[in-house]
């Protein structure tokens, strides 16, 4: 499929998506978040692709959202467009995503790197949430998703002063797993969804969709939903293949199912 | 931006930056500070330049440290001053991936000293004296000298230097490891640009990459250096100049080196 707003190729086992918006310093206009929720979909239903790298090109990771599309709108406007709701969708989605965040992620790019599931950054990356310099808020999870990754108080700081932070900050504090020279980012991520290829599908689905769900159960509630998860499991082929293999001390062949 | 306190001319991809006040020993005032600012991010730019030399004008001083009249003058505050003038300065010559020599034509007090640290090599007339002026005026060191002292001198020795704020004379600086070099002084600035020509020469992108590396190597574990080193060695073996390298090497040659 053809996008405007973002470059798609398809590896080895993952999908590389680029966003491609270079004189905006890729910001996320309704048509990038709604190609990118079509982009994953994509991955999601091709049971060749195990997972995502999302990124984005030179310049920047993405710059935030698109002010001038929303800057003069009422408050009522913004309810009934629900420009965000792409964005929503990207909870959908099953297989894990790779954030390899190059540049600047400001605003809502910030946000799109966090709803991702594993994020590696260039040592040049710079993260934030300077939304209350708009005087709004962050509108796409950034005061949610950030304060679970670094804490109430990181994040308090971070989104009221809406400053800037490094990629050796965000990974000190807990926001980023990895910091790797800029030259290697994209070889580090294609590394790791490699090797996110080569685990059971089913199962690498199902971790994403527990850890997700983590944040909103009870420990208790969790645990049950978790050990359900888990005995749903054994009616898949790949389990049993993969504990005789495991009993047979040889390397287990998935089928997805 | 045209230059009023300094001087910046390149030849033969030598970049000469001058600090250039000597009716006032080179001290550094406000508006050096911007036109230095200004003149590093140039020479970060401009492929063209392969090697800075950054040194005094005149034959009494490199830098004699901030201009005192102005800061009186001013009545700025010490933080602000280091912050927006001093600070930026020396992580752009700390982080500018080309050499940088400091060549010591003078004395260096004060943070002109912490400059001549900066750099990547220091060669240092014999004429010349390095003062860690600062606690001779009830002052501490800045400009990172804090943290290039105690990593080339050792703890006592860069204590002694900034606590005492003794003249540090030619010889005492070839022994302590603050300089690379000491020449006499008529030979100053022949044997700088002798070396200033070697490195324009050389694979300038592998260049800047030790200094990276080197820069990381003091705050990583072996274990994560080797990592790095790895990185960045595949980086240098994609520069045009390691092909020449090679094949230079291989056809018993010497290379001609393009800083690519």
């Amino acid at each position: 499929m053809a996008y405007e707003t973002l470059i798609m190729t398809k590896q080895e086992g993952f999908a590389l998506i680029q966003i491609n918006r270079p004189q905006a310093l890729n910001a996320l206009n309704s048509r990038v978040l709604e190609e990118l929720y079509e982009a994953l979909f994509e991955v999601d239903h091709d049971d060749t692709m195990y997972c995502s790298i999302i990124t984005g090109n030179e310049k920047a990771f993405a710059a935030g959202a698109d002010i001038k599309e929303m800057a003069e709108k009422t408050d009522k406007q913004m309810e009934r467009d629900n420009q965000f709701a792409p964005f929503d969708h990207l909870r959908k989605i099953k297989k894990p995503i790779i954030a390899a965040v190059n540049g600047f992620a400001l605003g809502g790019g910030c946000e799109l790197v966090m709803a991702c599931d594993i994020i590696i950054a260039s040592e040049t990356a710079k993260f934030g949430q300077p939304e209350i310099n708009l005087g709004v808020i962050p509108g796409m999870g950034g005061t949610q998703r950030l304060t679970r990754a670094v804490g109430k108080y990181r994040a308090m700081e971070l989104i009221l002063t809406g400053e800037m932070f490094s990629a050796d900050d965000a990974m000190k504090w807990g926001l980023v797993n990895k910091v790797v020279p800029a030259e290697f980012l994209l070889e580090e991520a294609k590394t790791l969804a490699k090797k996110i290829a080569t685990k059971a599908p089913i199962a690498a689905q199902a971790v994403k969709e527990m850890i997700n769900k983590s944040f909103n159960m009870t420990l208790d509630e969790a645990l049950e939903a978790e050990r359900k998860k888990f005995n749903s499991l054994f009616a898949t082929e790949d389990q049993k293949e993969g504990m005789k293999a495991f009993i047979e001390k040889r390397k287990p062949v998935w089928k997805g199912k | 931006m045209s230059y009023q306190t300094i001087l910046y001319s390149i030849s033969n991809n030598i970049l000469t930056i001058t600090l250039n006040r000597p009716e006032v020993f080179n001290a550094v005032n406000e508006q050096m500070k911007k036109e230095l600012f200004d003149a590093f991010k140039q020479a970060e730019k401009d492929s063209s330049v392969r090697c800075i030399v950054l040194r005094g004008a005149g034959e009494k001083a490199f830098c004699a440290g901030q201009d005192l009249k102005e800061y009186q003058e001013m009545k700025s505050s010490m933080k602000k001053m280091l912050e927006e003038g001093y600070n930026p300065l020396i992580k752009q010559i700390r982080s500018i991936e080309k050499p940088i020599i400091g060549m010591i034509n003078g004395v260096a007090a004060g943070a002109g000293f912490s400059f001549a640290l900066a750099c990547d090599l220091r060669i240092m007339s014999d004429k010349a004296k390095l003062i860690q002026a600062f606690v001779r005026i009830g002052l501490v060191a800045d400009s990172g000298s804090h943290w290039f002292l105690p990593r080339i001198v050792g703890m006592a020795k860069a204590f002694e230097y900034a606590a005492t704020g003794k003249d540090i004379d030619a010889i005492e600086a070839e022994k302590a490891g603050l300089v690379n070099k000491v020449v006499p002084q008529h030979e100053l600035e022949k044997e700088t640009y002798i070396l200033a020509e070697q490195l324009a020469r050389g694979a300038t992108k592998a260049i800047g990459i030790i200094k990276r590396t080197l820069n990381k190597s003091l705050t990583l574990s072996l274990d994560e250096l080797l990592m790095y080193e790895a990185m960045m060695q595949e980086v240098a073996s994609h520069t045009s100049d390691h092909k020449e390298g090679v094949n230079a090497f291989l056809e018993k040659r010497p290379p001609k080196f393009e800083g690519k």
